[in-house]
């Protein structure tokens, strides 16, 4: 049954969940520098240290301090993040609906350009245009984005001054960091689209259709387009996942208020309570994303739905 | 092939064909698959290809509507209702296929779309002409029903691969009615699936065209389907015409060794396998075709001048032959 499938998938999903957790911990613990020293600064007095040491539990048995994290984690309490004198959690999801914000839009435009792009070069394997558009988007994909976040600042915002470079908020300095983060994900879906179209073109039931009397356009928005999808849809759930996590370089590149600017900052004044609630709230994104990508997989091919119930 | 039987007998309405191809050449990269075949289909008729596997019947059939690979090219004339469609445009081409001309592929697990139901495949030519839903699910019940599909309710709303190949057939053919066609391509309708459901899906088509009049073109390598349902056969090798004419005469009394060579090798009734024993030897590849007459190095007539001349599809005029008979053997009086 579907149930089962889905229910597995959730048990799946929620041991990684506690492997990060787990991850996050540890990591703390064994970086250098002891979080009491590192919120105290240089100045403090041994006093006042084993007095913060203490009201943040650090002087308990590690055992009792995992539990206690694991508790306060699920609650979504990771403490108070120092630099900003309240609570980690609260900072992280200020900064979060920037960051999807702009995930979305490079989701977005990677979606719908990447399809439109592999359906043109799938449609005649071989062909001019799908060696042309190959090419490009083999490119594309190998461009580091930060470089091109760079090249399209120096390009569009610096020298014909189309857009602003840096900043955030509105449609405007939304483009050009939207694009430099698609790009890459553009090519990827637009690689994985013609390699689908092109394959499924092969199919005997393209034939069946065209048999119908149908346009090419017909074939392809009918018949083959959502046979050819189902890698596609695997692959934008598990790369929007990515695509989070590369945002955190792009915002940095263009001044992008969200997430990912936060966390460097973090992690550069070592703010362990919001490198955490940072990492989780991406970890927990990710893990939730890839879980709806298995779900639409399953509705786009009824051949899965049957499996499922094995 | 100069075409008397018109001016002869102009009474005979039966003379002026719906489909006429003429001197048909399939060129793909590799080389042409079929060389100069031109046969005709009158209305309500059988007309039957067979031949080995790659002797080019899929190639001939798939030229006639259109529908071969995107690398291969079609000549010659395919006149259908008095207009060549190789040179008609894609419009009236499109036109042409699935309203006029229906296709029941080779294979029809491979033919229909693993991820749309039955009904939805079956009712899209009609959904695409404009026919309200409502109407389009009552007709698409209908054909079901008609091509003997139990329970159509049901089974418009499943998916192929619920199916036996049996049904999947039987919704192929649905497929291939639904746009009221007057000609009917059946390549290999029957070759997937196991005796008992050929016998059936046979007597489906034999029904379609006693009781409806449809025209047929029919693809099969099994001499006892041809002997069953086509009017004329076209048996051909290595990409061309070997034998052609009335289909009882031409299994009855063969005047190309090809043709003697098949009607033996007919599997007994009771045979579990449909498709008959290979002849002894390989089938010669269009791409590579032998010198001479193709199939000499596997004719037990062969002699020098098969070696050396190329055949050349003739009129049997001798005593007995009957009219219409053609074939493409020096020696064609001997063979029987
Ligand atoms: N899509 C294609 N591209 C290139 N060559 C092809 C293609 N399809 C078939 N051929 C070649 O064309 C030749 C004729 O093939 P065709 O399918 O017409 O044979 P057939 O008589 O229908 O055989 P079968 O009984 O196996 O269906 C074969 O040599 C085959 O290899
Ligand atoms: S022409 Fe010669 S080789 Fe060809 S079929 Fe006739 S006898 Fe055989
Ligand atoms: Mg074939």
């Amino acid at each position: 049954m579907m149930l089962t499938f889905l229910l597995r998938r959730l048990a799946i999903g929620l041991f990684t969940i506690w492997g990060v957790l787990t991850a996050v911990f540890l990591i703390v613990r064994i970086a250098p520098g002891d979080q009491a020293t590192v919120a105290l600064g240089p100045d403090a007095t041994p006093e006042q240290i084993a007095e913060l040491r203490h009201t943040l539990g650090l002087d308990q048995p590690v055992l009792v301090q995992y539990l206690n994290f694991l508790g306060d984690a699920v609650r979504g309490d990771f403490g108070q993040s120092y630099r900003y004198g309240r609570p980690a959690m609260e900072a992280v999801l200020e900064r979060f609906p920037a960051t999807v914000t702009l995930t979305l839009a490079a989701t977005v435009i990677a979606i719908v350009v990447g399809i439109v792009l592999g359906v043109v070069a799938g449609h005649r394997p071989g062909s001019l245009v799908d060696r042309t558009t190959s090419a490009a988007t083999l490119g594309l994909q190998a461009l580091p984005p930060f470089w091109v976040g760079i090249m399209l600042i120096l390009v569009l915002a610096l020298w014909l001054r189309l857009l602003p470079s840096a900043g955030g908020g509105d449609l405007e300095h939304l483009i050009l960091p939207a694009v430099t983060l698609s790009i890459p994900f553009t090519a990827l879906v637009g690689r994985i689209t013609r390699s689908g179209v092109a394959e499924t073109m092969s199919e005997a039931f393209v034939r069946t259709a065209r048999s119908k009397g149908l346009t090419e356009r017909e074939v392809l928005t009918g018949h083959v387009l959502k046979n050819s999808l189902v890698p596609v849809v695997t692959v934008v759930g598990l790369q929007v996942g990515t695509l989070l996590g590369g945002a955190v370089v792009i915002e940095t590149v263009f001044a992008w208020p969200g997430l990912g600017n936060l966390l460097v900052g973090a992690v550069g004044n070592r703010d362990y309570a919001v490198v955490q609630a940072a990492t989780v709230l991406i970890a927990v994104c990710v893990i939730g994303l890839n879980l709806a990508a298995d779900l639409a997989y399953a509705r786009l091919d009824p051949r899965i739905r049957l499996e499922a119930r094995r | 092939m100069a075409d008397h039987s018109v001016a002869v007998a102009p009474a005979n309405q039966r003379t002026t064909p719906m489909l006429e191809v003429t001197d048909l050449e399939v060129v793909l990269p590799a080389g042409a698959v079929v060389d100069r075949v031109s046969f005709t289909v009158p209305a309500g008729r059988t007309t039957g290809l067979i031949g080995e596997s790659g002797s080019g019947k899929t190639m001939t059939a798939m030229a006639v509507v259109g529908l071969l690979p995107d690398t291969a090219s079609a000549s010659g004339e395919v006149r259908w209702k008095a207009q060549d469609l190789l040179v008609a445009p894609e419009r009236r081409r499109r036109q042409v296929r699935g309203r006029e001309i229906g296709v029941v592929f080779q294979d029809p697990s491979a033919a229909l779309n693993p991820i749309q139901t039955v009904g939805r495949q079956v009712g899209e030519i009609l959904r695409r002409d404009g026919l309200p839903r409502t109407q389009v699910r009552a007709r698409v019940l209908e054909l079901l029903a008609r091509v003997g599909l139990p329970e159509p309710e049901r089974q418009a709303d499943s998916y192929p691969h619920e199916m036996s190949g049996g049904m999947r057939q039987r919704v192929m053919i649905a497929i291939a009615l639904a746009g009221q066609p007057e000609l009917v391509i059946a390549d290999e309708p029957t070759t997937a699936l196991d005796v008992t459901t050929q016998a059936r899906i046979l007597a489906l088509l034999a029904d379609l065209r006693e009781r409806e009049g449809l025209a047929m073109i029919l693809v099969s390598h099994d001499l006892r389907v041809m002997a069953h349902v086509a009017d004329e056969v076209v048996v051909m090798y290595a990409g061309r015409v070997a034998e052609q004419g009335p289909a009882r005469a031409v299994l009855d009394r063969p005047y190309h060794p090809y043709t003697r060579a098949l009607a033996a090798n007919v599997p007994a009734v009771t045979s579990r396998t449909a498709i008959a024993e290979p002849l002894p030897g390989a089938p010669a590849s269009p791409f590579d075709r032998p010198s001479g007459c193709p199939f000499h190095p596997r004719c037990p007539m062969a002699r020098d001048r098969c070696v050396t001349e190329v055949p050349a599809l003739r009129e049997i005029t001798e005593a007995g032959a009957g009219p219409g008979r053609f074939s493409a053997c020096h020696f064609a009086e001997e063979v029987s």
